[in-house]
């Protein structure tokens, strides 16, 4: 980038974003394995979502697109170009750390400034530039002050206008909600959303937090011990997980005891069959399985002869939360509509139905409560 | 809220649901600041007694001259001494030396105790740290004696090398500021650890991925965020040095002007007896040095740091 592409101009125009890909990433640090072959492409102007445990390699990812971390093996593409040996400062990518990472010597305007200053850009444009950006983000007026005189989400935002201030082709987030409290974390979520889709820019965003990953992400990539579980839009991630693994992490799952068919395409649970989505892990054909079910896919009704006991409710507004204790001593989650729920008596026996479609199932676990 | 009168907390929630006003305690706001004061008592009491008493029976004999007869009298007469030929050669000696010894061992610090923050050899850090501590405290004639086995006319290093056929001598003034960076080094090393611990790796990455070289990063980044810890440390560094006295008189005496020196020679009447006031005034002179250097301290530190008020 040179310094007449940063001229002042409508930040509303949008920039057209870059495709970033991850082929083969591998990264260990002695005997931890931080990435074991990562195979990933964002679109351009996508904001995928890195999700995961701790440990399970997404920052060490993001911060090889940034020019932190080199892969022992593997290369990374912008634009289709192979990055992985450019030094950082050339990388042309805008990131926003997870802790406040604003130079606590330089103003709020300055700190925006800065690399357009590193890159020469004359002090009148680079001060445009800043109230911009500092506009853009909700922070006119913050322009003079001090990181040390700015709240957590007040920083957090001059982060981001100062990671955009360059035009970045990929703009990569480093948990960068996780130190503010629910109540910023959740308007400054959807204000990063909004930028994101104003400006067009490719975004990879890496976060523990599921609901974060799935309320902004154009796709969720769930990781888990430095490979890649799955990566799709958020609806089929939630819908359609393709392990247990996913099935678990993302959202509440219940598990319920059942029987693998010989064939090990079908699956008997709560005295009834039904067709099992995917494979088992392992390769195990026949005999005990558990299969996942979300909560809000069991239906409840009263029935004296039923093979299980309600145990608890809990209101959660249109919908209501049931403890249900099965006869093999498993506990299973329902969510149900509250008008209905409200027939139900604690300490009712109750009757569960499952939905008509294909199931997931995983290695049966010795376990009472099961979501 | 804010249009609270003095003396009056505000907005009590009275039973009908409004909020009212309510007379504060007499006497109890008064009393806070006062209470605020009474914690730092023992520390005013301390500095008057161990600084106060001394500088001010330092600056009454200052200004104190006796005759023959044993008549004292008021006279600024020691000042006016200290001010004119081989007094105030030392003085400015002392000035150089230590301003000369404060800088360069902050120069050459920084770089060590990065070295130190930043190495990845298990038990280095310790091993420094801990040698720092004894070596910046190690001074006075044994410090001397070392130098004069090693780096004197007959010394270890000097013979091995041949360095006095090279024009090399100890008792010098650049072999005292040797002498003097042995033990201001260590103690710029122990002052400065904390301040670079200090700097988050976050803050090169991000000026990295604003486009910043490295050398940017330092100039723009770290430098700025250091320059106070800087400024404390040279400070701390002169003071160090320009009160140094003991290695300084066992290594090269008198052959090297410096104030401290001159001030011990005038108190014990080495050359002339009766010079106890000008030791008191050159005493004088030296507070008031080091005051000027923390008055510029503190200026520099205003102007250029703004962002830590």
């Amino acid at each position: 980038m040179t310094a007449s592409t940063l001229a002042p101009r409508p930040v509303s125009a949008g920039t057209a974003g870059a495709t970033l890909e991850f082929r083969g990433l591998r990264r260990s640090f002695g005997a931890t394995t931080a990435l074991d072959g990562l195979d990933l492409s964002l679109e351009p102007g996508e904001l995928l979502a890195l999700l995961g445990p701790s440990g399970c390699g997404k920052t060490t990812a993001l911060r090889m697109v940034a020019g932190f971390e080199t892969p022992d093996a593997g290369h990374v593409l912008l634009d289709g170009a192979d990055v992985t040996a450019t030094p950082a400062h050339r990388r042309d990518v805008g990131m926003v750390f997870q802790s406040y990472s604003l130079f606590p010597h330089l103003s709020a305007a300055d700190n925006v400034a800065f690399g357009m200053r590193m890159r020469g850009v004359p002090a009148a444009r680079r001060r445009d530039r800043a109230q911009e950006l500092l506009e853009l983000v909700g922070l006119p007026t913050h322009g003079g002050r001090y990181p040390r005189q700015l709240s957590g989400g007040q920083q957090q935002r001059v982060a981001l206008a100062r990671a955009l201030a360059l035009e970045p082709r990929v703009l990569l987030l480093d948990e960068p909600l996780s130190a503010l409290d629910a109540k910023v974390r959740q308007s400054l979520r959807e204000e990063i959303r909004r930028l994101q889709l104003e400006l067009g820019i490719t975004t990879l965003f890496v976060t523990h937090d599921q609901e974060e990953a799935l309320s902004m992400a154009d796709r969720v990539a769930v990781m888990r011990d430095g490979r890649l579980e799955q990566c799709a839009t958020p609806e089929e991630l939630y819908n359609s997980p393709a392990t247990p693994f996913v099935a678990g992490f993302v959202g509440t799952m219940n598990r319920l005891p059942g029987t693998l068919g010989a064939d090990g395409a079908r699956v008997e649970v709560l005295g009834t069959g039904r067709p099992v989505h995917g494979s088992l892990p392992g390769g195990r054909r026949t005999g005990a399985v558990d299969v996942l079910i979300r909560p809000e896919a069991l239906s409840v009704g009263a029935d004296p002869n039923g093979t299980a006991l309600l145990v608890a409710s809990s209101f959660l507004g249109a919908t209501t939360r049931l403890t249900i204790r099965l006869d093999g001593g498993r506990t299973v989650l329902a969510d149900v509509p509250s008008a209905g729920a409200s027939t139900l008596p604690l300490g009712a026996r109750v009757r569960l139905g499952l939905p008509e479609r294909p199931v997931l199932i995983d290695q049966a676990r010795n376990e009472e409560t099961s979501a | 809220m804010s249009s609270a009168a003095p003396g009056a907390v505000v907005n009590r929630a009275a039973g009908d649901g409004t909020l009212r006003r309510e007379p504060q305690a007499p006497g109890r706001r008064a009393s806070r600041p006062a209470a605020g004061w009474l914690g730092v008592v023992p520390l005013l009491g301390f500095a008057a007694v161990m600084l106060g008493l001394p500088v001010a029976a330092m600056a009454a004999g200052a200004f104190t001259a006796s005759d023959d007869a044993g008549t004292t009298s008021v006279t600024a007469a020691n000042f006016a001494a200290t001010l004119d030929g081989p007094y105030l050669e030392s003085l400015l000696g002392s000035v150089r030396l230590s301003a000369l010894t404060a800088a360069v061992a902050t120069v050459l610090s920084l770089p060590l105790a990065h070295a130190v923050v930043t190495s990845r050899i298990r038990g280095l850090r310790e091993a420094v740290l801990s040698a720092s501590g004894v070596i910046a405290n190690l001074g006075g004639v044994p410090l001397a004696f070392a130098f004069v086995a090693t780096l004197g006319n007959a010394g270890v290093l000097t013979g091995a090398f041949g360095l006095g056929e090279k024009g090399w001598s100890l008792y010098s003034f650049w072999g005292l500021s040797i002498v003097y960076l042995y033990f201001l080094v260590p103690l710029m090393v122990l002052t400065l650890t904390p301040a670079l611990d200090g700097l988050r790796p976050q803050w090169r990455e991000a000026a990295l991925n604003n486009g910043a070289t490295g050398l940017q990063y330092w100039r723009h980044v770290a430098l700025p965020i250091l320059w106070p810890t800087l400024l404390s440390g040279f400070v701390l560094l002169f003071g160090t040095a320009f009160s140094a006295y003991a290695t300084a008189a066992a290594m090269v005496g008198s052959s090297i002007p410096l104030v401290t020196v001159k001030i011990a020679s005038a108190l014990t009447g080495d050359v002339l007896v009766g010079q106890a006031g000008i030791a008191l005034a050159l005493g004088m002179d030296m507070i008031i040095v080091a005051a000027l250097v923390m008055g510029v301290q503190l200026l520099l530190q205003r102007r250029t740091s703004a962002w830590l008020s």
